[in-house]
């Protein structure tokens, strides 16, 4: 019955067409160039005519073997030890150099683990863009939890009747305001190693005992610190969809739980909780995607280092592409970016579906 | 006994603004000390981060800093450039977007499913990895001005404005929102015959109060603050730069670190005076979209 | 409705300002300097004093700030929107010549006969670009300091040998009086890599490429010299002798004024600044690791677009401002090296006896360009992480074996850049 109450094709392509002839224009198109440019060898800036070249690049991005090294034995078949007492093994490079394996040429060291007396060794193609995805994926694994629960914490500090707390959910949702750059920079002082702020800070408050950090010159804490600032930044914006799903909640069921006894964390657990399922699928939803973004807070701080340990997706493709001219390179890695997030949502949306 | 319970009551507000207060300071001592150190020169400036003093305005202050980087840069024109293509964008992209998500939601149409999900599906390209492509179509694009049709783009205003119109994001908050709008009313509209414009300017309009100021906030923060890559590339005169473009005028083989936070607490004073001015209505709105979902 | 009334008012803003027209045929010129006062000065100066001279051209200037203006200029070149006149980082140049975005200067060889070998961009046999200066590199190093540790001072004809070095290096570490004994500029990871440590290598007896024909890496970044360079690199910072990649660009700028670093490895545009604060500065030649000293060369340079309607105006332009009161002028004001030996008579620090008349001295003996090949853009970036990541403690073989990879992977992608 509604259904021919609102039928119109004329009028609703005429409402929808103005904003998905701009969407097509500037967003589809373009993707469909790069994804064009990833299947051939097209450079930035060249004389050289562009030339179709299949998946080749993705096969050079992708490309990962296991190699089996062997300890080194002595003459009298003896495993050999270095110095520290570790078996000793043949250099990688005596094998992806080697003409006599071809098909490891050009391939590096990714990992590698033990596995009896024999290493094994994880090589690829493109170590860096391995790091990348690994970082990228360490990042949203991350911050998704740190900032929509950070987030939900502060919701929870905010939610509460006092006087002036408007004032402090204002301090809390500015930095919000601010561009990521600037944040970014800023964060520098903040991180640096000898004169920081978080350094001195932190050493004041144990009375010297700390020793300082040279947290983004440090490979275990460079990612790490990226993490808490960006989760810092958006905390605030993510607070207030958090305060808004707990106003929904009904005050009767908190005053039901309080007559039945039950204790704070049983309230949140029993009655809070469901009533932000809602909340929860949009924060997650829109953090993981602003995660898998991640590239200027890179591009200001570390740009990538230290040993790519804050290499990204993003940041690799705008290096490759704009750096190192490398247009057909870049694209291939926002090609697949676009795949993973793309699957990476619909799985979200089918866990996350309305149970009906 | 009366007694006890008052001092306990008091001393647990205490306790409560402690932590609020503790909490406050964590998310402003970054920003205090932007503010703080565009007061001092250089070498102070860069002093002061070993001690607390950096988040004190103390020792040789002055506003040398903001006078120098009026001198080195027109951030005049670089911020009437942001805030006129901020504004133009955010007004136009409401409009589109938000006649679109009316006609995905209140309307029947063969091909509407289709349509939203690729729309939706466009949420997860990234800027950065399509900026080529895009620098090669804008660079070709006709216009028609007063002095008949003119090729290529680059170099104006609406470079930085029309390809910044249309995003899923907006139209995916309008579409949430206009979920959970009533469909009786739009019904009720329709069989006293009134238009599908006459439904959304008479009906829709007028109940999309928050979700309207959420996506004004959202857009314009995006085009205020992240117009960084594409100004560059598209933008070759000084007159058309944007504040992000701007900051590239302090980097030189000596950063100047005070005019640099003299800028950079200059460019954030309008964003945060909106906020401040519209704080209201803007947590309110933000919130009332959360509860979709 | 609304978009046409905007769009309107938009565009009758963009017609207001940009509305021009003059007799003179117009020359756009684009220059990396924006934000930077007294550069912008001369460069202004130098454009309207053609436009006065002449009444054919007028030069319109267009400053871009330097940290974006390489992608400034290729998004144009894309874009098919390039200036006549541009101003490009020598080593950049083959690249926009090879690529077909300039075409070579119309400019006498007579008229630049004088001017030091790095200032001359040349490309496939021809003059693409010419600069108005160039920059040199020394070790920064206070008298009494050298004089206090009992280290010789080492002159362009004796410097120091690589064991030398680093005996210094060690003396001034263990002195104890400095937070660390060498500042190499690490916090800085653009060009400055390559610049500044690519002529180290060099001095190994390596190399970023093969320069006999510019069609591998191998065995000039991965051979004996340039392990033996790479493990050389590494024991720098593992042994604490400099500071690393996230050294704070604030340190870099104020540590050897304050005396935190005993030595610094610094160009010659921050000598005026320093002599400001550090009476007795020296300015010491690049020590030789066993192949020659050297240093890097070849600085900003003006060249003509392929695209420009009008290469005899814009060689005209440079022409004139290749006059030695610009040279001069400019080496006064940023305190750049002259490109002539007139001009350097006509400055204050590089006349003979000038504070900075070693720097002359330096860039005539030592300087050697870097590799002039198209794909040096793709080249320094490499080079530029492979030593960021050993500085860091990455395996030097290996990091050295995946920058060759990657430089002659590129280079078989741009089918050898038309060497």
């Amino acid at each position: 019955m509604a259904s021919k109450l609102t039928r119109s094709n004329g009028v609703g392509w005429a409402f929808a067409i103005p904003a998905f002839f701009l969407l097509v224009v500037f967003i589809i198109l373009p993707f469909f160039f790069a994804f064009w440019f990833s299947l051939t060898n097209q450079r930035l800036i060249s004389p050289n005519p562009t030339e179709f070249v299949g998946l080749q690049n993705y096969e050079n991005l992708l490309g990962v073997a296991v190699i089996t090294l062997e300890p080194e034995r002595d003459a009298d078949n003896q495993i050999v030890h270095d110095s520290e007492g570790n078996i000793a093994y043949p250099r990688v490079r005596t094998i992806t150099r080697s003409p006599d394996f071809p098909h490891y040429k050009g391939m590096r060291e990714w990992f590698r683990w033990q596995s009896g007396d024999n290493a094994k060794v994880v090589v690829a193609k493109d170590v860096v863009f391995m790091k990348a995805l690994a970082n990228t994926m360490l990042f949203v694994l991350i911050i998704v939890p740190l900032q929509g629960g950070g987030a939900l914490g502060l919701a929870l500090l905010i939610n509460q009747k006092l006087r002036g707390i408007n004032a402090f959910r204002t301090i809390y949702f500015m930095p919000v305001v601010i561009s990521i750059v600037v944040i970014s920079l800023l964060w520098r002082f903040i991180y640096d190693g000898d004169d920081g702020l978080l350094n001195n800070i932190v050493s004041a408050l144990t009375l010297g005992a700390f020793k300082p950090i040279d947290w983004l010159g440090n490979k275990d804490t460079a990612l790490g610190s990226i993490i808490v600032m960006s989760a810092w930044q958006a905390m605030g914006f993510h607070m207030v969809i958090w305060l808004s799903g707990l106003q929904t909640i009904p005050g009767t069921l908190y005053e039901v739980a309080a007559i039945e006894g039950s204790s704070r964390w049983q309230t949140f657990r029993y009655v809070t909780w469901p009533g932000l399922r809602n909340t929860a699928v949009l924060v997650l939803i829109v953090i993981t995607m602003q995660a898998f973004a991640l590239f200027s807070q890179i591009d200001v701080m570390t740009k990538g280092g230290p040993l790519d340990s804050t290499q990204t997706l993003v940041f690799q493709a705008v290096q490759r592409g704009y750096g190192k001219q490398d247009i057909s390179g870049g694209s291939v890695i926002s090609v697949i970016l676009f795949f993973i997030v793309l699957s990476i949502s619909l799985v979200q949306r089918y866990l996350t579906r309305e149970k009906r | 006994m009366a007694l006890v319970s008052e001092q306990n009551r008091g001393l647990r507000l205490l306790s409560r603004y402690l932590v609020l207060a503790l909490v406050a300071l964590v998310f402003l001592f970054p920003l205090v000390f932007m503010v703080v150190s565009s007061f001092k020169p250089d070498s102070q400036l860069l002093a002061d981060t070993s001690s607390f003093r950096a988040f004190l305005p103390v020792g040789d202050i002055s506003l040398d800093n903001y006078v120098a980087a009026f001198k080195r840069a027109p951030i005049g024109q670089f911020m009437l450039n942001s805030i006129g293509v901020t504004v133009i964008t955010v007004i136009v992209s409401i409009a589109i977007c938000s006649v679109a998500a009316f006609s995905f939601v209140f309307l029947n149409w063969t091909g509407r499913n289709i349509l939203l999900s690729v729309i939706l599906a466009t949420l997860i390209i990234p800027f950065e990895t399509i900026a080529v492509p895009l620098l090669l179509i804008v660079s070709r694009l006709p216009w028609v001005g007063m002095e008949g049709i003119e090729w290529g783009w680059l170099n104006t205003y609406r470079v930085q404005i029309i390809p910044w119109i249309v995003d899923a994001l907006t139209i995916f908050l309008f579409v949430q929102y206009f979920k959970d709008l009533p469909r009786e009313l739009i019904e009720a509209a329709r069989v006293e015959g009134a238009s599908w414009m006459s439904i959304y300017r008479r009906v829709v309009m007028p109940l999309s109060g928050p979700v309207l100021a959420t996506a004004a906030i959202l857009k314009s923060l995006k085009m205020y603050n992240e117009q960084y890559l594409w100004p560059l590339i598209v933008v070759q005169d000084e007159a058309h730069r944007p504040i992000m473009v701007g900051l590239g005028y302090f980097f030189q083989l000596d950063v100047a670190w005070g005019e640099l936070m003299a800028y950079l607490t200059l460019i954030s004073v309008p964003v945060l005076a909106f906020y401040l001015l519209m704080q209201r209505a803007f947590i309110a709105s933000i919130a009332s979209t959360g509860v979709k979902g | 409705m609304k978009l046409r009334k905007t769009s309107v008012a938009v565009l009758f803003v963009t017609t207001l300002l940009s509305g021009t027209a003059f007799a003179q045929t117009n020359l756009s010129l684009w220059y990396h300097g924006a934000g930077n006062e007294v550069e912008s000065k001369i460069i202004n100066q130098i454009v309207s004093d053609f436009n006065a001279s002449q009444s054919d051209w007028n030069v319109v200037l267009e400053s871009f700030p330097q940290t974006s203006y390489n992608d400034s200029v290729v998004a144009a070149a894309l874009a098919n929107n390039l200036p006549d006149i541009i101003d490009v980082d020598g080593p950049i140049m083959p690249n926009w010549a090879w690529s077909g975005y300039m075409q070579p200067l119309q400019i006498d060889e007579a008229k630049i006969g004088k001017f030091l070998p790095g200032t001359k961009g040349i490309w496939d046999g021809k003059l693409y670009s010419i600069g108005l200066w160039d920059a040199a590199i020394a070790l920064y190093a206070r008298k009494s300091d050298l004089e206090e540790l009992g280290l010789r001072t080492p002159t362009l004809d004796k410097p120091w040998t690589k064991d030398e070095f680093m005996g210094a290096l060690e003396k001034a570490k263990a002195s104890g009086k400095y937070k660390y004994a060498l500042d190499l500029g690490m916090n800085d990871q653009g060009e400055w890599y390559p610049y500044a440590y690519s002529p180290f290598l060099q001095s190994f007896g390596g190399d970023i490429i093969d320069r006999s024909g510019y069609k591998t890496a191998e065995g000039a970044l991965n051979g004996e010299a340039a392990l033996a360079f790479g493990e050389w690199w590494q024991s720098l910072f593992a042994n604490g002798y400099a500071p690393g990649t996230s050294e704070s660009p604030a340190d870099q700028q104020n540590g050897f004024i304050d005396g935190s670093f005993a030595f610094q490895w610094n160009g010659n545009w921050r000598a005026v600044a320093t002599m400001a604060e550090v009476d007795d500065v020296v300015f010491l030649p690049a020590p030789d690791f066993g192949n020659g000293p050297t240093i890097g060369a070849g600085s900003w340079q003006f060249g003509v677009a392929a695209t420009s309607k009008h290469p005899d105006g814009a060689s005209a332009f440079i022409e004139f401002a290749l006059q030695d009161k610009y040279l001069a002028a400019f080496s006064d004001g940023i305190g750049l090296i002259p490109s002539t030996a007139a001009a350097a008579q006509m400055t204050k620090n590089y006349k003979d006896g000038g504070s900075l008349a070693v720097f002359y001295g330096l860039s005539n003996a030592q300087a050697k360009i870097r590799p002039v090949t198209p794909g040096y853009v793709v080249q320094s970036k490499v080079f530029t992480k492979a030593m960021a990541d050993i500085a860091n403690g990455a395996d030097v073989a290996d990091t050295l074996d995946a920058a060759v990879d990657e430089i002659n992977a590129d280079i078989e992608k741009n089918s050898g850049y038309g060497h």
